[in-house]
């Protein structure tokens, strides 16, 4: 038997009690089996492997008696590249009104390649606040707000007192002409109540329609000079020009938006440099759910950090990641047979399996949504940050189950 | 590597034997490893014996592939040539092994193979299953670990990783199993020479085993090659909480040597063992099943080959039989579907017209759903350069223009007698664009293609047509 040590949590206690209630109700309420749902595709997506042929095998003449020596040659990260560094938030010193300001960004080497260099900012966690209670959640996700949907800054606050968020990401979905049609001046007075509710640095998202967006943008920016908010965000097909100032005579920051290519990051990086410092500047190549796209999504991410670090002067940029998009994945969130519940531990470890294999691709900002999911990765995070060797490996092999 | 340098190796006679039309096509399917040598009868001809032999050097995967148990369920670790997968692909999916131990309750031992023999979940198109049993001896006697080793084989076909430290347990194991391809955990630097004996004996492949000690691993694996075991699997050790970040390193390093620096003794498949989540008490195992699924997710995403698992439930699994699906697609495969109107069923005049965009996900996601509900229906199929319902609506690759002219392209027209069309609840916001571009009505379908029949059977056909 080896001791047992006691485990330090990475989900709650409370946490888990609260979703251990809801496995009851899944095996109550099951309805679809998995023979309803087979599909009988064949799209042949499966790679053959290579056979290769084994048979040659070079039979020694001498059989060592003794181990032989042998040592590890430990790669060096020879980077010509660098990622920039980016302030997040600004504090009463800085000419905001922030608590805190964070650093994300400045890696020399690949994501938590401690081996090459150490990461020098830890990633940074925000948690998703929307201005519209309709918005539609998850129920895994929304019975931990629920309480507070129709009030952001009540929402911003329990992410930071009870959920220990890094920033708050708020998103204004009610300015879309197809929900409330809401005016930059109510939308101001929401970003101002939350910058009112919590001391940590925020992002503040648009609805995604370009004209709108930057109207908003303006306004909120405007009123908020040097709180060095981080916009979400800039699209090739908005005014990036008058975004960019936007954001930079207001002292601001902004997410640079694309679809997963890495082209696309390329040209709007480029375009942005025209007017604003790349210190301002964090990309974000578009995140994909686990099983819907994820592969993606990190191949993207990946490629765009090694083609920094390997001197790329237009994507040199920390990367974001809307890690919350794995609730996009139905396996997150549907209702499925007893043998995959509970579906309320189902859906907050998809989104922290798609948040953590982005982070070992590179990201330094995540927007996320499930609190179990937010502690479960600032954990992996905190840990992966430590730099501590292992003084002996845990014995898995006489382990009595 | 060049498809001239391996067209210039072939026998250059371009006689069509291997299918293709000349040698320099063969070469080309060669490098991309879409064909095998083999497949050139001329080159297996003793004359050509010396091109073949360099061929196979300048192809072989810089790790080697390790194959590991008998007849259909057997499978193939390592195998691989890149580091990144966008420098070309990766080949084996890691197999995830499923704990047992020679005394657990014949209950729950039983129990357990059955889980992971019957794992099974559709992912478009594709059934993604469990691979493997690792058989723990805890007991350390004998007899006892040669009866579990037994009775797994009796109960299923998935291929045996047999952990036992001590030869003597290990060798009665082998000796009613041996015959099944069995791999061995451990060669360590106590043992190493009896465990060596063992798999030159049965020819069975071996893991050497030194965790967090590079040196010590490399060594094992440079001695166990001297000592003529050809198929070896490397542990570099496994630890959770703030032993991450260094059994992350060790294995990065251990991959990039063998691939960038083509270091010999470390081109071997690599163990993790996420199963070390569990050697911390918890108040509830679910904390365990979950540290473990994160573990193996990040052990996917760095480079191992086969991971040794303790938690059989479907929550923490099925992330994780995702997670290496997606990284081990080829990234070559493009993320588009062709566009078109699709016949599902046996659509007539009168049947619903469904939309979606051309993403792969998306297409077969949609596509599987109205094929599994048995739907007699048309599915318009909108050329939205690859993207999702909601991203394409959000980044205007499908608009009420590009609706519109699909309708028209397609010739939906004609295939039914009505003008009706559902769109996705994800785009609802074009739904009155569309009726004005197109003149077909509209209504707004749910928001995921698991609803898609239900919807239907509620709304079809539409009151207001």
């Amino acid at each position: 038997m080896v001791d047992k040590k006691k485990e330090s949590l990475p989900i709650s206690l409370d946490l888990l009690e609260a979703l251990a209630k809801f496995q009851q109700i899944e095996f109550e309420d099951v309805e679809l089996s998995f023979d309803e749902l087979e599909l009988r595709l064949s799209p042949g997506m499966v790679m053959s492997a290579p056979v290769v042929n084994t048979s040659q095998q070079i039979v020694p003449t001498v059989k060592p008696t003794q181990l032989l020596e042998a040592q590890v040659g430990i790669p060096p990260g020879e980077y010509l590249g660098k990622v920039v560094e980016v302030k997040l938030g600004a504090t009463k010193a800085d000419g905001g009104t922030r608590g805190r300001s964070f650093f994300i960004g400045g890696e020399t080497a690949p994501a938590f390649y401690n081996f090459q260099a150490k990461t020098p900012n830890r990633p940074i966690i925000a948690m998703d606040v929307f201005d519209w209670g309709k918005v539609p959640l998850a129920r895994a996700v929304k019975m931990h707000f629920r309480e507070v949907v129709d009030d952001p800054a009540e929402w911003a606050k329990l992410c930071v007192e009870k959920f220990d968020a890094d920033m708050i990401n708020l998103h204004m979905l009610t300015i879309d002409s197809f929900i409330d049609d809401a005016s930059p001046k109510s939308a101001l007075k929401t970003v101002e109540d939350v910058l009112e509710a919590v001391d940590v640095p925020i992002a503040v998202g648009g609805c995604g329609d370009p004209k709108k967006d930057l109207e908003v943008f303006k306004v909120i920016a405007e009123a908020t000079a040097g709180e060095r908010i981080l916009f979400n965000s800039v699209t090739l097909d908005m005014d990036i020009e008058a975004t960019a100032k936007v954001v930079k005579e207001n002292g601001h920051t902004v997410i640079a938006f694309t679809s997963m290519d890495v082209n696309k990051a390329r040209e709007l990086n480029r375009k942005l440099y025209d007017f604003l410092p790349k210190e301002d500047i964090v990309m974000d190549t578009t995140t994909a759910a686990l099983g819907y796209g994820l592969d993606y999504a990190f191949t993207v991410m990946e490629r765009s950090r090694l083609a920094a670090l390997k001197g790329d002067p237009e994507l040199n940029h920390p990367i974001s990641s809307g890690s919350t998009n794995a609730w996009a994945a139905r396996e997150a969130w549907m209702k499925m047979g007893p043998e995959w519940a509970p579906r309320e531990l189902r859906g907050p470890i998809w989104e922290t399996i798609t948040a953590q294999t982005l982070l070992l691709a590179g990201v330094d900002y995540f927007m996320m949504m499930h609190p179990a999911a937010v502690q479960a990765v600032r954990t992996l995070i905190n840990n992966l940050m430590s730099g501590k060797t292992p003084s002996e490996a845990p014995d898995w092999v006489s382990l009595k189950l | 590597m060049s498809p001239i340098e391996v067209y210039k190796m072939l026998p250059m006679t371009n006689c069509k034997e291997c299918g293709e039309s000349n040698c320099m096509a063969f070469a080309a399917k060669l490098v991309n490893r879409e064909a095998t040598l083999p497949e050139c009868p001329l080159l297996m001809e003793p004359k050509h014996t010396e091109a073949y032999n360099k061929l196979w050097m300048l192809l072989k995967p810089a790790v080697k592939a390790v194959e590991v148990g008998t007849g259909d369920k057997s499978v193939t670790l390592g195998g691989e040539y890149v580091l990144y997968r966008h420098e070309f692909t990766y080949f084996n999916l890691p197999s995830i092994a499923i704990d047992l131990s020679d005394e657990m309750p014949q209950e729950e031992f039983e129990a357990r193979i059955k889980i992971a023999d019957e794992f099974e979940y559709e992912y478009i198109g594709m059934q993604l299953s469990l691979d493997m049993i690792a058989l723990r001896s805890t007991s350390n006697d004998p007899a006892t670990f040669e009866a579990a080793a037994r009775k797994a084989t009796d109960l299923t076909e998935m291929p045996l990783l047999l952990c036992a430290l001590t030869p003597d347990v290990m060798e009665q194991a082998l000796s009613a199993v041996g015959n099944k391809r069995p791999l061995i955990y451990a060669a360590t630097k106590d043992n190493w020479k009896e465990m060596a004996d063992l798999a030159l004996k049965y020819n069975c492949p071996l893991v050497a085993s030194a965790p967090f000690h590079l040196d010590a691993l490399k060594s094992l694996a440079r001695t166990l090659t001297e000592y003529g075991v050809v198929d070896i699997v490397l542990d570099p050790g496994t630890q959770w909480d703030e032993g991450i970040g260094k059994t992350l390193d060790n294995f990065t390093i251990l991959r990039w040597d063998a691939i960038n620096e083509e270091e010999e003794y470390l081109g071997f498949p690599l163990l993790g063992a996420p199963i070390v989540a569990w050697t911390e008490e918890a108040d509830d195992p679910l904390i365990n099943e979950w540290n473990e699924a994160m573990l193996t997710s990040a052990l996917i995403t760095r480079y191992s080959d086969i991971l040794v698992v303790h938690s059989v439930s479907g929550w923490s699994l099925l992330p994780l039989v995702f997670l290496r699906q997606n990284l081990y697609t080829d990234p070559r495969k493009p993320v588009s579907v062709e566009a078109g109107v699709f016949n599902y069923g046996n659509p007539n005049e009168g049947s619903p017209v469904l939309l979606t965009t051309n993403f792969a996900l998306t297409y077969y996601t949609v596509a599987s759903d109205i094929e599994g509900a048995k739907m007699d229906c048309y599915l318009v199929v909108v050329d939205s350069e690859g993207l999702s319902v909601e991203s394409a609506v959000a980044g205007r690759k499908m608009t009420a223009d590009t609706v519109a002219e699909a309708l028209v392209t397609f010739e939906v027209g004609d295939l039914v007698n009505h003008r009706h069309l559902i769109i996705p609840g994800r785009a609802a916001r074009l739904s009155g664009e569309i009726k004005e571009t197109s003149g077909w009505t509209v209504s707004v379908g749910p928001l995921d293609s698991s609803g898609a029949a239900k919807f239907v059977e509620d709304n079809w056909p539409p009151k207001t047509d």
